[in-house]
């Protein structure tokens, strides 16, 4: 048995696929001289094979996403493994020297890789790890074994894997995945996230399961515990049935009241809304009693994209989310990203500290341009349904008046243009640097509406780095300074009459659910997975008993007792969710 | 046979979009394409060849095409590279 962090709930027990990133041994064989020929054909083959697997996964990309970008890669990739410079060398190589395809290949590979060593320009570079993907594929075909893809699967699988990218778990997307164990990893990286919004089960952080599990292998995943178990016994093997059995009639239960809305036993309503990155998920959020996207990041856009995303790339993606979504509202935030994820296609310099950098609002005040272009796009959107604008890591009001001067210069903009739009949309602040918290009354002022970011929140006010394995300990949701700063901001933007909502994993996370009800907050925002539960928590206590258990917790002195407090409480009070 | 010295004037250089714009061309003639920078000279048809040459920004470039349709392909690639490939910067 292994621990790990649980970090996307529920149990799934099946066969592991290893996703191995290690390059394939690759060894020299001699070809008899009548089987060259056939050699050739072999390497062949397996260039068609890559070709079409190619081709499917840049269909499924730009239908999934919406986005060209990415399909973009693909097209890259695609030009590489037609390239006569690489496939005339390999199949030379197979006739002249009489070896294997897969040596001749490798020995290509190794050519061009150090080919890019030597170029100057970063960019370029890069395309290194391009040509090392293509060349992977190609030589998996030739082993004929199955891709290490995440899609396209025949029977279901848990992905056991060192790391997952976000590609990764894009390409994983409502497949046959159905749970996953990583080495590496934290509660807030991307996969635990993406896990949790397509509800499989995942544990990560257990260090080195990728050295003794192989593909074929029994294996259970307890995301509610963090725990892997690897070839079972048959009694654990009965236990965890068992448990998944009840964890399944726990949801399906709780999936009958999906339309109920979060009230309280004494009528005080929240709003339950969902954070989402992908489009295609809205009609599933929407089933599983979501009242809204509180948070639609935007990030994706600009990630591993060639080119910088165009304005009526925006427009498109926005228009369908804000029809999809209609009646009801949606958040989009704006670019979030740090100069580190677009440097190579705006040329910004490397940061000694990117988290403390030019990111997020900064960002995109500093590039204005890019900014504006995102605005317009999401005002000409905001005729198709109703959207709410959210500027990200706004740290005082001087930003969020820049911020604002610029959207109202590109209404004025669209105005002229004849261009119609939502003149009203409602423009928030994302609160989750400590600034912004202990300014909160100015912020609400010029603001509609704050939405508290927990992940950035904790890790600015307590100043750890949550990627960051020797000081995750200090990442602590329920310390007494971000439960202090969550009630300052709140009491700030009800003073001025606007909503505050949360948008951070922590409005998912059932254990703070009471506290942050006690604490009167408007709206949470949150992963599907966690949307029936947290409801369900909510119908069945009055407020006065959230406030209660919230107060209580602020009275001690450290994020352990709140912990273990908290813990007692929801135990007692919800022992099948604990 | 056409030749013809020009420069990269798109920020990013030839890099992979830019090279792909390129080699998507190149294909649609039977002509021959050789674009060398230097001492390196690469196949207009390859995608790895273009970006090996490590042509940034500014970089000059001699492209020599060769075959039936060459005239044509020089101009439409000539073209291609003082559009700095649709980049709008």
């Amino acid at each position: 048995m292994l621990k790990g962090v649980g970090v996307s709930p529920g149990i799934s027990i099946g066969k592991a696929f290893l996703l191995d990133r290690r390059k394939i041994k690759v060894e020299k064989f001699t070809i008899a001289g009548d089987m060259v020929e056939e050699e050739v054909a072999r390497f062949m083959d397996a260039l068609q094979k890559s070709r079409e697997q190619l081709l499917q996964v840049k269909e499924k990309l730009t239908h999934d996403l919406g986005d060209q970008g990415h399909a973009h890669i693909v097209d890259v990739h695609i030009l590489i493994l037609e390239d006569e410079m690489l496939v005339n060398e390999a199949i030379n190589i197979v006739r002249e020297e009489r070896v294997n395809a897969e040596w001749a290949l490798r020995k290509v590979l190794t050519r061009f890789a150090n080919i890019f060593d030597q170029i100057e320009d970063p960019y370029m570079k890069e395309r290194k790890s391009d040509i090392e993907h293509v060349g992977q594929r190609i030589l998996h075909n030739l082993v004929g074994e199955k891709m290490r893809s995440l899609d396209g699967f025949e029977e279901d699988v848990i992905v056991v894997a060192h790391d997952l990218s976000p590609a990764d778990t894009a390409q994983m997307h409502r497949g046959r995945v159905i749970g996953f164990a990583t080495d590496l990893g934290a509660r807030t990286s991307h996969t635990a996230i993406m896990a949790r919004s397509l509800e499989i089960p995942a544990v990560v952080g257990l260090e080195n399961i990728c050295t003794f599990v192989k593909t074929g292998d029994p294996i259970i995943i307890d995301g509610t515990d963090g725990v892997v178990i690897v070839k079972p016994t048959p009694e654990e093997f009965r236990d965890y049935l068992e448990k998944q059995r009840r964890f399944k009639y726990v949801i399906q239960e709780l999936l009958k009241y999906t339309d109920q809305p979060a009230e309280t036993l004494d009528g005080y309503k929240i709003e339950i809304m969902a954070n989402i990155e992908f489009l295609d998920d809205i009609p599933h959020v929407l089933s599983r009693g979501a009242e809204g996207i509180g948070l639609y990041r935007t990030e994706f856009f600009y990630m591993n994209s060639p080119k910088l995303p165009t304005e009526e790339d925006h427009f498109r993606v926005y228009k369908r989310l804000a029809e999809q979504v209609s009646p009801r509202q949606a958040t989009i935030r704006t670019l979030d990203l740090g100069g580190d994820k677009i440097e190579s296609k705006l040329h910004v310099m490397d940061e000694p500290n990117p988290v403390l950098g030019l990111r997020a609002i900064r960002f995109s005040l500093k590039h204005s341009d890019l900014f504006r272009l995102q605005l317009r796009a999401i005002l000409r959107a905001s005729a198709y349904g109703k959207l709410r604008i959210m500027y990200p890591m706004i740290s005082g009001i001087e930003e969020l008046q820049q911020a604002n001067l610029i959207l109202a210069e590109v209404k004025d903009e669209l105005s002229s243009e004849g261009i119609y739009f939502d003149e009203d949309i409602p423009v928030g602040v994302m609160i989750e640097i400590p600034s912004a918290s202990i300014t909160a009354d100015l912020l609400a002022k010029e603001a509609d509406f704050f939405s508290i970011g927990t992940n950035d929140l904790i890790q600015y006010s307590i100043a750890i780095d949550r990627g960051n394995e020797h000081v995750a300990y200090l990442y602590e949701p329920l310390h007494p300074a971000v439960l202090r700063l969550i009630k300052r901001t709140v009491e700030a933007g009800h003073s001025e009459g606007i909503p505050v909502g949360m948008c951070g994993e922590m409005a998912g996370d059932p254990l703070s659910t009471l506290i942050l009800l006690g604490l009167e907050l408007d709206e949470f925002s949150m992963n599907t997975a966690s949307i029936p539960i947290i409801k369900q928590i909510v119908r069945s206590v009055r407020l006065e008993q959230a406030t209660e258990l919230a107060y209580k917790a602020m009275s001690f002195s450290t994020a352990k007792e709140i912990e273990e407090f908290v813990l007692r409480e929801m135990s007692s009070k919800f022992p099948e969710f604990f | 046979m056409p030749k013809q010295t020009v420069f990269i004037k798109n920020k990013l250089g030839l890099h992979a979009r830019a090279a792909s714009q390129i080699v998507n061309l190149a294909n649609k003639y039977t002509s021959e394409i050789t674009i060398q920078k230097g001492d390196v000279t690469a196949n207009g048809k390859s995608l790895l060849g273009i970006l090996t040459l490590d042509a940034p920004l500014g970089s000059e470039l001699l492209v020599d095409v060769n075959g039936s349709d060459a005239q044509e392909l020089l101009t439409k690639l000539i073209e291609l590279i003082e559009d700095k490939f649709g980049e709008k910067n």
